[in-house]
Parts: structure tokens; C-alpha cells; sequence
């Protein structure tokens, strides 16, 4: 083999790890049959350090992601097992992603490998990122299981991480581009473009803009029943009012490759107007609040290795956001609320190679968060957060283990803001924390790839600038909100040479989680602000998820993927109640929104260039409330979705068309208590790639 | 190709199987026995549950003193075809002449029943209604949603409504202050308390500081009288005094409860104790109060009795026997003109169901029941 053979096949074998240890036959496949992407492999730029993660990521990516019908990233979570999806429903709709129920806060969310931050309220909406131009999600429980991070990704009980698309050129290329437009339901007009350049050998260039527009009209039904006869007693079908939304955003990045590293540089920035559809309750059919959002980040990595041996990462990263709410319905109280967020982050990483066993690696991070408003009696609060994780991973052959130790060190401080002059405001004290966690992976037989992994891991989250400071809410008193989790799993595959069924892989894990402190709004005094953030709550979650994977050939050269994803969750609110009889109600009981049972089913066939994929998303009855009781009782929900794709080339262009047909079965239902979802709905995708 | 067929055929099955996702039957309400059927001049009470905003969960329930039996949510089973039951956020009832009125604040309605069968008789549109009183043909109710004015910020004053009682019909309009809650009518007055709630957030002295007085045959506003930032309940003694409670501030001003003389038409008195709610029966006045402690970072609970007449505190603690550390917030209170019994209500965690208390005279706990959300508000019915 020559040379340049030999580094294509390490490039390859990159490729391979990157993608993940099921996907890297079907993707093998789909890069074979996707003629558009036959010349992708060479001279790819691909962190080669992931080898390193002894625990894989449930992971979706490129061709997987396009089979599910998914308009945003939470979407596409959906089909992970442990996490459940807060949706309020339609497109502009919010969407939060909950890790094995310890709560939205405990989810660190890495954009191209950066943590997307929001010092305010912890949350990250999902919704807001579009499927396109996505290139992979993965899930990590605990955390990435790879030494050779910032300290940040350390630092939460659970990550996802989503990769935006990276040029790849072949010898004969210097440009990609790939412009897609998707209509359908709801008035939605969506164009994308995507140009990738190779400026030089080691450089290339990625732009990708798209604009996003819908009504966010849809029809739902509520309807009520006789309890004893079962016929009608009141059936009503309305249309989903102020959900519309218009989008933009543009990405831009540049990737280097130099002697033994690799760089990029990248920006970000999103911005949106929409409507916010709210609750549907009795007499009110409509709402009138607005949402505006800016976000704009830069952010840089730099990867080299040094010497022999020692690997130094650099990232850095500055984000300015930006958001106004607005509130002009009459009869409520008239709110135009803007807020001005703003994060400014570095961090390095050395992995030193002590011998052939043992890496360690030294990350320290260091975090600026500021957030002004114009909320009256708000201070303007600001956090300095030093991380620093020291990491060690020994291979042993069969035994795997990783072991972090992340030190948090947390600085507030106030200005005086829109406070009244005689307002004793004061910032919250300062926060240390030690936080530990401990990967393991055994491989017990060298003729089966049976591994057998298990994680412990203690993690907290910092109270938001809500949580802290918010007007007449806000409490400065508040702790960290603490998690444990424990983690016992297994994972099987196994390959068939020219069988029916051509591969099987099987993963199944058993966690006990602990939330302590848990942030709570708790009733204070009566009136208007009638809430207070305290550390009240206690939650226990005893958990399994499932996933597997199968490919199937079927005659004619077609070939089957299946994916089948359940979890249990078994998620109890042991918070104290001072009150016996209420304690009796809520203690023990599921946590709100939390099913028992959950699920997700995939099929796609692939013949030739055609393209047949059905998804099925189930989730079992839950309770809105800790007090699990009939008034507070939410009916199972599961959709069914379907989509046909035909690929065709025309000289150098190839096209793609796509039909989807999401909820066939036309269910009425609800993720959240009177937030309707959209019945039977469509969507056309046609893309052109050059 | 049959094999796939087949596998579909199967996976649909499958798929059908786990499908049984039965029709949502309309809430049957639940009957709770609790005590022996005693009638002293009143069938039974209504209690109005608010429910958290945006659950739609305000419910209604009903104590029956003819039976000695609690129905809780009865308002589903009895009007079963109206959509979206009750409503959001039920925020005072009352019941005057043969009808009962329940003010449901975020469904922007006060809800219009038969008193008897809480059979419903149609409903007053009224956007962010508060409060709700009667005098001769017409019912009297606040309301945060008056005219806008933007000058140079955006403000909005309440106002009160006059709706005629057999139409249901608003007749009248008459501005008040910011955020009006509580009215009183007494001596050919409408006395209505300016909150000043959306403003004061954050500026304390952004808060409303007034009563106004509203003249009911010219139904125009005639003055103010001054009382403290931030009131919420006003009520008129035997003797037409009123007394008027403030919120306070949540941060350095405490909630008071304040004396306006009759005759001299201003404050001539303040009771040193807090005041979140009340009810009045004969002179005494029934209250209790909820405030948060940045000192303990927990909410300090207070059930007192004053008497109206020579305007003192009797009692910082009206129940006895140690009841009063199970309840988490109270947040409704009643007492049976006869019995003297006095009902507490419990809003829990606001989110989930609340209790209602019962206590004897002497502030022995005779029984607890639970309610639906945030149980809040009383209305007696008297007996034919």
C-alpha cells in the first residue's frame, strides 16, 4: 500500500470510530449507494481522539437523522432512550430535553463542541435548532467517557452533543453545493444553502444560511365523553393561533489542518421573531405574547499534538444573546422585558501519555456570564465559574477505567441595575464544589464483544440568574442542585456474514439516579409574586433503557435498518410536605410528565435509490403532577410518521425528494397540559446538491 | 416481498395492540362523607379552587351540610357539555339572590350558576376580573383591565364594572386605581382597594396607596382615601368602618391591616399584624397571615381574631391544638355563622390539591378533606 493509501485508510478508520461502532456499516453502505458522496472519504478532517470514549454515545447521524422526519434537534431526540421531550407543540413551539427525569437544568448541550450556554434560565430550546446542515447527535449519560475534553464537559449529568456538517473534498473537488427547500403543513417555507469551499490544501471553508417561515397554524380537537355512556358530551376543533415564526440563520467556519492538529474557527448566529401559542384553557383561544431572539457566537478550537505523547486542545468562545419578551394582551399585565445575555469562555486541555496504559489530562476553563435587563427591581448580575478537571484513563485490555475529578469555583457579583436606591441587593455567596466520577468497561471474553460498562458520577447544577436574582423571586440563598447517578449496562454486537440478518447490536442499561436540593418555586405570602426558589426537593429515579439495532438484507439488494428504543422510568418525589395528608398524595409519587414506559420504533428500507422509512414514537400514561391521581392523569400518546425519498443524478447535479406524512393516525394529544399538538401534518423536501 | 408484508402485517398489529388509548370521559366529581347532616340555617358552602394559571384547573366544590358529605369537583359532572370545564384560575364566588358567581380570573369571566344546582346559567365577560359584591339589582366587580395610556411608559388602570344581575349584562363602567382588587358597598358607597400589583414590582413606591370611593348613584369615582402601598381585601364592619388589608411590599414593608372610620372617611387606626385574608363574622374578624421570612427563608404563619368593635387583637393563634403546623399555606378561611365552626383551606404547593380544614370554636380539628387546586374561596348557601 502506498503511502497516501495508508493514510486514506487511517482517515478512514477515523471516519469509522467518529460515526460510531453500529453506524459504520450502514454508513459504509450509504456512502456507496449516496452517489453524491462516493468521492467523500479523502483528506477528511476528523478528531482522532474519540477512540478514547469507553462508553459509546447513543448516537443518530447524517443518513439516520434525514430517515426521521425530524424538523429540529429535539425532534430527533426523541428516538434516544432515557430522555423525554417537553413540547409545546408546532414549530416555533418551545421544546426541552429532560435526561433520565433529573431535570432540563442537569443537560449540557455542546454546538461543534462548545457548551451553548444560558446563565438565565438553563434552558437550551431544542426547537430552535434545525435539522439541517446537522451532521450527528449523540447522547452521553454522565458524561463523554474520553479524558480529552474541557473541563466544562465535565460538568453536567448528562450531555448532547450536535455536530454541524464539515467540508470533505476529494482530489477533484473544491466546491460543494447543496441548496434544499421544504414546505408543507403549517405554511412553512424553509430554504437552506450550503457552500463549502477548499481555500487551500489545509483550509476549507463551510457557509450555510437558512430562513425559516410558518403560520404555525394547525387544527386540534379537544373532546369529552360521557364517563358512563360513552357518547359525546362536548367536541370542539379550533386552530392553533399565534404560533407563527420567522426564522434566519447563518453559520460560517473555517477548518485547518496543520502539522499533527487541526483548527476551526466558527459563527454562529440565529435570530427570530415569534409568536408564543400558549395555554388553551376555558374562554381563552388565543394568546397574544411575543418572543424575539439574537444569538451570535464565535468560537475557535485549536488540537495539536505537542510532542510524543502530550496533546494540548484550546477552545474559546464568546456569545451574545439577546431576547425580548413581549406581552401586550390587555387583559393581562403589559410586559416588554428585554434581556441581554452575554458569555465569554476559554479553556485548555493537556493529555499527557504517562505510559502505555495510563493518559492523564489537565483541563482548566475559565467563564464569564452577564445578564442585563430592563425588568424593573432586576439586578445585574455577573458569574466568573473556574473549572478545573483533572482526568486519568488506564486501559488494561479487558478493564477500561476513567476517572474525573472536576473543581468548580463560582464568583458573583451584582451592579445595582433597575434596583429601587434604598433595595439592599447582594450578589450570592461564592460556591465550591469537588465533583467526581468514575467510568468502567469490561470486556470479559475475547471472542465476544460482549462489554459490560458502569458509571458513578456526582454533578450539580448552578442555580440560574433567575433562579438568584429575579425580581421579587429570586433567592440568593440558594444551594446547588446535586445529582448522583449510578449506571450498570451492557452492549452486544454481533456480524453475520451473508445472512438475513446482517448485524445486531444490543444495549441495555440500569441506573439509579438521586436529585437533592432540587430548586423549587415554592408558594410565598399570597399576591401577585406568590412564588420563591428554594432548595426543597428530593427525587429518585430507578431506570432502564433499551436500544436495539438491526440491519436486515432483504431480496433485490434492498437492505432493512431497524432501531428499537424503551426506556423505564420509575422517577418518585420523595419531597418532605409538612403536611401528612398532602405528604400522602404527592410523597413517592412519578415526578410530573415522566411515563413509565416510553419507546421509540424505526424501519427504513433502501433499494437502490429509493428511500422508505417509518418511525413510531410512544409515550405511556403519565401524571402532570406529583399527586398521582385521576384529575391530574395524562393519556398515553404515540405517532406514527412516514416518509418516501427518491434520489436521481442529472450530469452533476443530484437530486433528492422527499414526501413526509407525520401523526397518520391523525391523534389528538398533548405533551403538556392544554398545549395541543398538531394532527395529521406534511412536509415536501427537495434538495439539489452540486 | 411477502416477507415484508407479512412483518408489516405483524408490526401493525403490534402496534394496534398497544394503541388502547381510551376517550377522556368527563371528570366524574367524588363524594366524601365527613360528618353528621347538621342544618343551622345554611344547606351547605361552595369552595372555588383556583388552580395554577394555565392548568385550567379552577374547580368547585361543595359541602353539604344536609348530608354531611364533601363533593369535590362537582362542576364538570353537572355542566358536562361546556368545554374546557369551569375554567382558569377562579378567583372569588359569591352567591346573591338564586344565582351563584364565580370570578374566574384568567378565563376572563365571572360564571353564572343556578345556587342551588350550580347548574350553569351563562356567564359576564369581564377581562381579568378580581372581585365581586352586590347591592340591590346589580353586582359590583373589579377589574385590572381598564384603559391603557402610554405616557410615556405603558400603564393600564382597573375599573369597576356594574352589571345587571337578571341580563348579565356590564351596564357601567367607572376607572379606579392600578390594579384594583378587593370592594366593599356600604352606605351608598362602593369602597374599592388599588393594588397598584403590576407596578410596584421591583419600586415599592410604584404600588397603589388608596381606597376609592365610588358614589353608586352617579357611579363616578368621589375620592381616595390613603391607606398603605399595596391593598387587597376590604371589608365594612357592623358598624360601616371598614377595614383594609395591605399586601406590603414582599422585601422591608410588612403586610398591616388598616382602620378607615366611617364618619371621618380616613385611617385612624392600624392593627399591628399581618393580614393575607379574612372573614368577619359579628364583630370578630376571622385572619390569617402568610409572610416570607428573608430571615429564615420560610413562610411565618399567623391565625388571629380581631374584634372589629374595640379594635384589638383576642387571639394570635385561633387553632388549638396544634393543627396549625401541618398546614403548608393557608389560604381560605370561613366561619358558619351559627356553628362558629371555622373552615381553613391548605393551597399546599400551589400545583397540586390543597386541604380543607375544619375546626371547632374552640380550634379543635374536627376533619380534613382534599380539594382540588388551591382551594380558596367560600360561599355559604342558606337553607330554603
Amino acid at each position: 500500500m502506498s503511502v497516501p493509501g495508508i493514510k486514506k485508510a487511517l482517515w478512514l478508520t477515523c471516519i469509522l470510530l467518529t460515526v460510531g461502532l453500529l453506524q459504520a456499516q450502514q454508513q459504509q453502505r450509504a456512502v456507496v449507494m449516496d452517489t453524491a458522496k462516493v468521492k467523500l472519504l479523502p483528506g477528511i478532517i476528523v478528531r482522532n481522539y474519540t477512540d478514547k470514549e469507553i462508553i459509546p454515545a447513543q448516537r443518530l447521524t447524517g443518513n439516520q437523522l434525514q430517515r426521521l422526519n425530524s424538523f429540529s434537534v429535539a425532534d430527533a431526540i426523541r428516538y434516544f432512550a432515557g430522555v423525554q421531550v417537553k413540547d409545546y407543540g408546532g414549530i416555533g413551539g418551545l421544546k426541552t430535553v429532560d435526561i433520565r427525569s433529573m431535570g432540563t437544568h442537569h443537560l449540557g448541550v455542546f454546538y461543534d463542541g462548545i457548551q451553548l450556554g444560558n446563565a438565565q434560565n438553563g434552558q437550551i430550546d431544542l426547537g430552535k435548532f434545525s435539522m439541517d446542515n446537522i451532521e450527528s447527535i449523540s447522547l452521553y449519560n454522565g458524561q463523554k467517557s474520553n479524558i480529552f475534553q474541557p473541563a466544562r464537559d465535565f460538568g453536567a449529568a448528562g450531555t448532547i452533543y450536535i455536530r454541524s456538517r464539515k467540508p470533505v473534498f476529494d482530489s477533484l473537488e473544491q466546491t460543494h453545493v447543496k441548496v434544499v427547500f421544504k414546505t408543507g403543513s403549517f405554511h412553512l417555507v424553509n430554504p437552506s444553502v450550503l457552500w463549502e469551499q477548499q481555500l487551500s490544501k489545509r483550509i476549507n471553508l463551510s457557509f450555510s444560511s437558512e430562513y425559516l417561515q410558518s403560520s404555525g397554524k394547525y387544527r386540534f380537537r379537544y373532546k369529552r365523553v360521557f364517563h358512563d355512556s360513552g357518547t359525546t358530551a362536548w367536541d370542539t376543533t379550533a386552530i392553533r393561533q399565534n404560533g407563527a415564526i420567522e426564522a434566519q440563520r447563518v453559520e460560517s467556519g473555517l477548518y485547518g489542518n496543520i502539522h499533527r492538529g487541526q483548527w476551526n474557527v466558527k459563527t454562529y448566529f440565529y435570530n427570530s421573531g415569534r409568536g408564543i401559542p400558549g395555554a388553551i384553557v376555558n374562554n381563552v383561544w388565543k394568546r397574544a405574547q411575543r418572543q424575539w431572539d439574537r444569538n451570535l457566537f464565535v468560537q475557535g478550537s485549536f488540537f495539536k499534538n505537542i510532542a510524543p505523547g502530550y496533546d494540548v486542545q484550546v477552545n474559546a468562545k464568546y456569545a451574545n444573546d439577546y431576547m425580548r419578551y413581549l406581552n401586550p394582551d390587555t387583559t393581562l399585565m403589559y410586559i416588554n422585558n428585554r434581556f441581554h445575555q452575554q458569555e465569554w469562555y476559554a479553556s485548555a486541555a493537556n493529555k499527557l501519555k504517562l505510559s502505555d496504559h495510563i493518559d492523564i489530562n489537565l483541563s482548566a476553563d475559565i467563564q464569564w456570564n452577564t445578564l442585563s435587563s430592563n425588568l424593573a427591581g432586576f439586578v445585574f448580575p455577573k458569574r466568573l465559574t473556574s473549572l478545573v478537571a483533572l482526568a486519568s484513563a488506564a486501559d488494561f485490555g479487558k478493564l477500561k477505567i476513567q476517572a474525573s475529578i472536576l473543581g468548580s469555583f463560582v464568583n458573583e457579583y451584582i451592579m445595582k441595575g433597575n434596583t429601587s436606591p434604598g433595595d439592599s441587593a447582594r450578589a450570592a455567596p461564592v460556591k465550591k464544589e469537588l465533583t467526581p466520577a468514575v467510568f468502567l468497561l469490561y470486556r470479559p471474553f475475547t471472542f465476544s464483544s460482549l462489554n459490560i460498562r458502569a458509571f458513578y458520577k456526582n454533578i450539580f447544577r448552578m442555580p440560574t440568574f433567575n433562579d438568584l436574582y429575579y425580581t421579587d423571586i429570586g433567592n440568593i440563598s440558594l444551594q446547588p442542585e446535586y445529582t448522583h447517578q449510578w449506571n450498570l449496562g451492557f452492549l452486544y454486537d454481533k456480524n453475520f456474514e451473508n445472512a438475513f440478518l446482517q448485524k445486531i447490536q444490543l444495549q441495555t442499561d440500569f441506573y439509579y439516579n438521586r436529585v437533592s436540593n432540587k430548586i423549587v418555586a415554592v408558594p410565598k405570602g399570597n399576591g401577585m409574586y406568590r412564588w420563591m426558589m428554594i432548595n426543597i426537593g428530593f427525587v429518585e429515579i430507578k431506570g432502564a433503557d433499551m436500544v436495539t439495532d438491526a440491519v436486515v438484507t432483504l431480496p433485490a439488494q434492498a437492505l432493512l435498518n431497524l432501531r428499537v428504543a424503551y426506556t423505564y422510568q420509575k422517577a418518585q418525589d420523595f419531597t418532605e410536605r409538612k403536611n401528612g395528608e398532602l405528604q400522602r398524595i404527592t410523597y413517592g409519587g412519578q415526578i410530573p410528565y415522566i411515563p413509565w414506559h416510553s419507546g421509540s420504533f424505526t424501519a427504513n428500507i433502501i433499494y437502490k435509490s429509493w428511500q422508505l422509512n417509518y418511525s413510531f414514537i410512544y409515550t405511556g400514561e403519565r401524571y402532570h403532577n406529583s399527586a398521582n391521581i385521576a384529575e391530574n392523569y395524562e393519556q398515553p400518546w404515540y405517532t406514527s410518521d412516514m416518509s418516501v425519498s427518491k434520489e436521481w443524478a442529472i450530469r452533476r447535479y443530484n437530486f433528492k425528494i422527499s414526501g413526509e406524512i407525520n401523526n397518520v393516525f391523525n391523534q389528538d394529544y398533548e405533551v403538556v397540559l392544554n398545549y395541543p399538538m398538531p394532527r395529521r401534518n406534511y412536509k415536501i423536501i427537495i434538495s439539489v446538491t452540486l | 416481498m411477502r416477507w415484508l408484508k407479512q412483518n408489516t402485517i405483524i408490526l401493525f398489529t403490534l402496534l394496534l395492540a398497544i394503541s388502547c388509548r381510551k376517550e377522556v370521559a368527563v371528570f366524574p366529581g367524588r363524594e366524601i362523607p365527613l360528618e353528621t347532616p347538621s342544618v343551622n340555617g345554611f344547606s351547605g358552602f361552595y369552595l372555588l379552587n383556583e388552580g395554577n394559571m394555565g392548568s385550567n384547573k379552577s374547580t368547585l366544590d361543595y359541602f353539604d351540610f344536609t348530608t354531611g358529605t364533601y363533593r369535590r369537583n362537582i362542576y364538570a359532572s353537572i355542566n358536562p357539555t361546556i368545554p374546557k370545564e369551569l375554567g382558569d384560575v377562579g378567583n372569588d364566588i359569591s352567591i346573591y339572590g338564586s344565582k351563584l358567581y364565580a370570578v374566574i380570573n384568567a378565563s376572563n369571566k365571572v360564571e353564572v350558576m343556578d345556587a342551588v344546582t350550580a347548574k350553569r346559567l351563562g356567564q359576564i365577560d369581564i377581562p381579568n376580573c378580581r372581585y365581586i359584591k352586590f347591592e340591590g339589582r346589580f353586582a359590583y366587580i373589579t377589574s385590572y383591565a381598564g384603559p391603557i395610556e402610554i405616557n410615556p411608559a405603558y400603564t393600564q388602570k382597573g375599573y369597576v364594572a356594574k352589571v345587571d344581575t337578571a341580563t348579565l349584562e356590564v351596564v357601567d363602567k367607572c376607572i379606579v386605581g392600578y390594579q384594583p382588587d378587593g370592594l366593599e358597598i356600604t352606605g351608598g358607597k362602593v369602597y374599592v382597594a388599588n393594588s397598584g400589583g403590576y407596578m410596584g414590582a421591583g419600586h415599592t413606591e410604584n404600588y397603589e396607596k388608596t381606597v376609592s370611593v365610588i358614589d353608586l348613584h352617579t357611579f363616578t369615582e368621589d375620592k381616595r382615601i390613603e391607606v398603605a402601598y399595596n391593598l387587597h381585601r376590604i371589608i365594612a364592619d357592623q358598624r360601616g368602618n371598614l377595614w383594609v388589608s395591605s399586601r406590603g411590599d414582599y422585601k422591608q414593608l410588612p403586610s398591616r391591616l388598616y382602620f378607615i372610620d366611617r364618619q371621618q372617611q380616613k385611617v385612624t387606626d392600624t392593627i399591628d399584624i399581618a393580614a393575607s385574608n379574612f372573614y368577619l363574622d359579628g364583630d370578630l374578624l376571622y385572619l390569617y397571615s402568610v409572610e416570607w421570612s428573608y430571615i429564615h427563608y420560610s413562610n411565618e404563619i399567623t391565625y388571629g381574631i380581631v374584634n372589629t368593635r374595640t379594635r384589638e387583637i383576642i387571639t394570635k393563634s385561633f387553632i388549638t391544638d396544634g393543627t396549625d403546623k401541618e398546614i403548608e399555606i393557608p389560604y381560605g378561611i370561613l366561619v358558619h355563622p351559627v356553628t362558629k365552626n371555622i373552615y381553613v383551606t391548605d393551597a399546599g404547593n400551589y400545583v397540586s390539591p390543597g386541604m380543607l380544614y375544619c375546626f371547632n370554636p374552640t380550634g379543635t380539628k374536627k376533619w380534613s378533606v382534599r380539594t382540588g387546586d388551591i382551594p380558596a374561596h367560600f360561599a355559604l348557601l342558606p337553607s330554603k
